[in-house]
């Protein structure tokens, strides 16, 4: 009647459970239930779009996302499997597990491109915000390469918030220094939108591509779509440190 | 297992309740005494036996060693992080406490783990519950702060084990809160529950969707409620009773622990009644005939606990940030817990979130009918739940310790579950079989900083060289926000063995010794009560047989009946102070047996003298003896 506390282990999911027909009644299997009896199935190692349904496509209707995300909760939650048989829970576990993970990636656009980017074996750089955070705690040096468009901005802004921590160490007060400062966070803050609006066109050329591009066209727009997201961290990370340190004062 | 047999249960901080699903809504299963709520207070009586709820909480002031309340507080926790609670509860540690072992807390001259007390009060609800049916209940849903770690949860997770219950489901409080008021409103919108008790605070946004209730963010503390208004009370009443009746005596009243839960009862009773009253008077009997009398308006009340009451804020405003959430964007404010019942909360709550807050459901009670729907949801669902769907979120991010003592996140706060993550790792030793892993919850940078949740250490990895096997390690939040890891080296396809050391918690083992102890003890605790209401039956037998040797009846038995009847009374006064139930519960029958025919006459004299036209006033205390005493002969029926 109680369950053991050594189910904190499950086992680990093998491949082979997944069989190309319904465990139940033998007729071949969608992917997360029988077509033909509705039971719930041993879940295969699939992505996150594929998971959906949905094309390997970076443009998504997320109000039609959110939907399909209602509709599967309903079916593949573990509530919804209380008075079933064990391996139905497990599956149902394993099932509705993936799909809260695929749901909380693909809603937001730059993890969906980031998740994309993956997929299609792209390493993601070091200006991921947990690297960041790991070096910071570390000390340790973080590899950080300043995109060239924004090396001038970058190395003024630099000397400014030097001089910024140096006058609040002397108790000094100097409001036209402030008013740089705001003006460059003002101006980052459009480029972080710009930004966006830059993976936007990329999103969209790739879509046309998994139509009816080819494979160089796709490696080069992915490069493209990884250079942005790394720039825009890059000034994500900026915009943070300006505000640490106006927020210090 | 039948849907209407799985009860939901919010084990409190102060109060524990059950209920069930009776047709289309959720009611609280009261207990032997006829009330909902039972205190969450566990004593150990005269007898060495266990009490718990309303008849132990005379001992938190008769004998404070042998009584403990606010368990909650040290569920999943180590004596490291509860040192702050042993200076504001009378919680005593046991002596022979070594490092690493769960605590254990003296009550008496025994020691239990916070798992072990809780689950004496879960065994009373589940004693209540099956009262009401008349039938066993083994399976429950056990409500939870919704910002309980992970140790929190598995601790109470072990007490419902212990308690012989087959918890289906830990839901968090201000989920099942929400649970229970979306019941009779399909709605759709943006709900916030805050939900402050006696122990925990907590905050849920939801987003309520054709009967799907998906929480957004939460955020809390779990330890921060009502406990803490009174310990500040009580701090303060020490400290004027140090200067008004002296250092001296004040600290011997400190030491005191009857004179402190003295205070505390009184402190709570005006904390209570400042919610209703523009004032208070504190009235406390101190030890050597002295009085400690003050007065306290409810403004010098607000302006205590303001410190209190603004620690929830800011997990209010994160939990809206987490959202992506402004406060005019809300819908619904939902007040949950007893401590909401304070008017400067209440319009904290309002401040915040711009609108008024919800009070139609009972503040103590709605968490436990929001369990009780999940137990419907869960045992198949009805008419009204079937299109009911919780979907909630884990509290706190769970990573891993990496190079350096720094977290690596793997599943971020906020995240549905159940939620996954997988982990590559590898040797760095050639030849290495075994991995060790450091398991984190919490959201700060530093390893040290978070929860230490359990060391994994991954065995019969296949010797190779170092950097060679890739090992996945998959970590998956179930629906009860409980870590679950499961592991296979990829190369060879093995998979590897994981032994898991829980940093604060019981092993399985360690709660199957404690689940058959509890049978045994429950075995005892059966037979004690067995004998104690065989006695009452027996006290009630031998006062109606008194009274009816009054009677008039009494005389028109003949010789041979009365001594008969007197040698039996004899026989019953004899045994019923044992503790031999059968000896009792013979003396009992024997006697009923015997004055069957007093009984009856008994009952013609009362209706006789009532036709008679006799004074009314006497016919009514003839008639009133017979029904009142139940008279001997109805075999008195206890349950």
């Amino acid at each position: 009647m109680t369950e053991s506390k050594s189910s904190l282990i499950i086992p680990g999911q093998s491949p082979e459970d997944a069989t190309p027909s319904c465990w139940s009644c033998g007729t071949m299997r969608a992917v997360h239930f029988c077509s033909s009896c509705g039971k719930v199935q041993p879940p295969v190692p699939v992505d996150y779009f594929t998971f959906f349904g949905f094309p390997r496509k970076l443009n998504l209707d997320t109000s039609e996302l959110e939907k399909e995300f209602y509709a599967l909760s309903r079916r593949l939650h573990p509530d919804v499997f209380g008075q079933a048989e064990t391996r139905e829970r497990a599956w149902s576990l394993e099932q509705s597990s993936m799909l809260n993970d695929a749901y909380r990636t693909l809603k937001d656009p730059i993890k969906r491109t980031e998740y994309l980017l993956r997929l299609e074996g792209v390493e993601l750089g070091e200006q991921s915000k947990q690297a960041t955070e790991k070096a910071r705690a570390t000390g340790e040096l973080k590899k950080q390469v300043v995109p060239p468009d924004l090396l001038e901005e970058v190395f003024e802004l630099n000397m400014h918030l030097e001089e910024l921590r140096n006058q609040k160490k002397m108790g000094e007060d100097d409001p036209a220094l402030l008013e740089e400062i705001g003006k460059a966070k003002l101006s980052l803050e459009e480029k972080y939108d710009a930004l966006f609006n830059e993976l936007k066109t990329e999103w969209n050329k790739w879509d046309k591509s998994v139509d009816s591009g080819t494979e160089e066209d796709r490696r080069k727009i992915l490069d493209k779509m990884l250079d942005v997201l790394n720039r825009r961290n890059y000034v994500r990370n900026l915009v943070r440190d300006v505000n640490e340190v106006i927020g210090n004062l | 297992m039948s849907s209407d047999s799985i009860v939901g249960i919010d084990l409190g901080t102060t109060n524990s309740l059950v209920a069930y699903m009776q047709g289309d809504s959720p009611v609280v299963i009261p207990g032997e005494d006829g009330l909902n709520l039972v205190p969450s207070v566990v004593a150990l009586d005269e007898n060495n036996q266990i009490v718990v709820g309303n008849a132990a909480r005379k001992y938190l002031i008769e004998t404070p060693e042998r009584a403990v309340y606010s368990v909650k507080r040290l569920m999943g926790r180590g004596v490291e992080d509860i040192q702050d609670e042993l200076k504001l509860f009378p919680f005593q540690l046991a002596d022979d406490l070594q490092s690493g072992e769960v605590i254990r807390i003296k009550l008496g001259e025994r020691t239990f783990t916070p798992p072990e007390l809780s689950a004496f009060i879960l065994r009373q609800l589940k004693r209540n519950a099956e009262r009401f049916f008349g039938a066993p209940v083994t399976h429950a849903v056990i409500t939870v702060p919704a910002y309980f770690n992970d140790a929190q949860r598995q601790a109470t997770k072990d007490a419902g084990r212990i308690a012989g219950l087959n918890v289906l489901r830990l839901v968090n409080e201000p989920t099942a809160a929400s649970l229970a008021y979306g019941l009779d409103k399909k709605k759709h919108g943006i709900v916030v529950v805050y939900d402050l008790g006696g122990g925990t605070f907590d905050i849920s946004i939801l987003k309520l969707h054709d009967g799907i209730f998906e929480v957004i963010s939460t955020n809390g503390d779990t330890h921060l409620g009502g406990d803490d208004i009174d310990n500040l009370l009580i701090a303060i009443a020490l400290d004027d009773i140090r200067g008004d009746l002296g250092l001296e005596f004040g600290d011997e009243v400190r030491r005191s622990g009857e004179a402190v839960a003295r205070i505390r009862r009184a402190v709570i009773e005006a904390k209570i009644a400042l919610s209703s009253q523009p004032k208070a008077k504190l009235d406390v009997d101190l030890p050597g005939g002295k009085k400690y009398q003050r007065e306290i308006s409810l403004e010098v009340f607000e302006q205590m606990v303001q410190p209190i009451v603004d620690r929830t804020v800011g997990p209010c405003k994160q939990a809206l940030k987490d959202a992506g959430l402004k406060p005019e964007q809300i819908d619904e404010v939902v007040l949950v817990g007893g401590s909401t019942r304070i008017p400067k909360v209440r319009r904290l709550v309002r401040d915040l979130f711009g609108r008024e807050p919800h009070t139609d459901l009972n503040p103590d009670e709605v968490v436990a009918l929001g369990a009780a729907v999940q137990a419907n949801i869960l045992g198949g669902g009805s008419e009204i739940t079937k299109e009911m769907l919780l979907l909630d979120v884990t509290p706190l991010s769970l990573g891993i310790e990496v190079a350096g003592g720094v977290t690596d996140k793997i599943i971020l706060r906020n995240s549905t579950i159940p939620a996954s993550a997988t982990q590559y790792y590898t040797t760095q030793v050639d030849g290495q079989t075994n991995v060790a892993i450091h398991v984190l919850q919490g959201e700060r940078e530093l390893a040290r900083d978070c929860r230490s949740l359990a060391r994994f250490d991954l065995k019969g990895v296949p010797p190779m060289p170092a950097g060679m096997p890739r090992i996945e390690v998959k970590f998956l939040i179930d629906a009860n926000g409980i870590l679950r890891v499961s592991a296979r080296e990829q190369r060879s396809g093995k998979e590897a063995e994981i032994d898991v050391q829980p940093t604060y918690g019981l092993t399985d083992e360690q709660v199957e010794k404690m689940l058959l102890e509890s049978f045994d003890y429950a075995e005892d605790d059966f037979r004690q009560r067995q004998v104690i209401e065989a006695r009452r039956e027996a006290d009630t037998i031998l006062t109606a047989l008194a009274k009816g040797k009054k009677n008039q009846a009494w005389q028109e038995l003949t010789t041979e009946e009365r001594r008969n009847v007197e040698t039996l009374e004899k026989a019953l006064v004899a045994v019923k102070d044992g503790d031999d139930y059968h000896a009792i519960r013979g003396g009992i029958d024997t006697l009923n047996q015997a004055t069957m025919h007093l009984a009856e006459l008994m009952m013609d004299t009362a209706v006789s003298t009532a036709l008679k036209g006799k004074a009314m006033d006497e016919a009514d205390t003839d008639l009133e003896d017979v029904p009142q005493v139940g008279h001997p002969v109805a075999k008195a029926d206890f349950e």
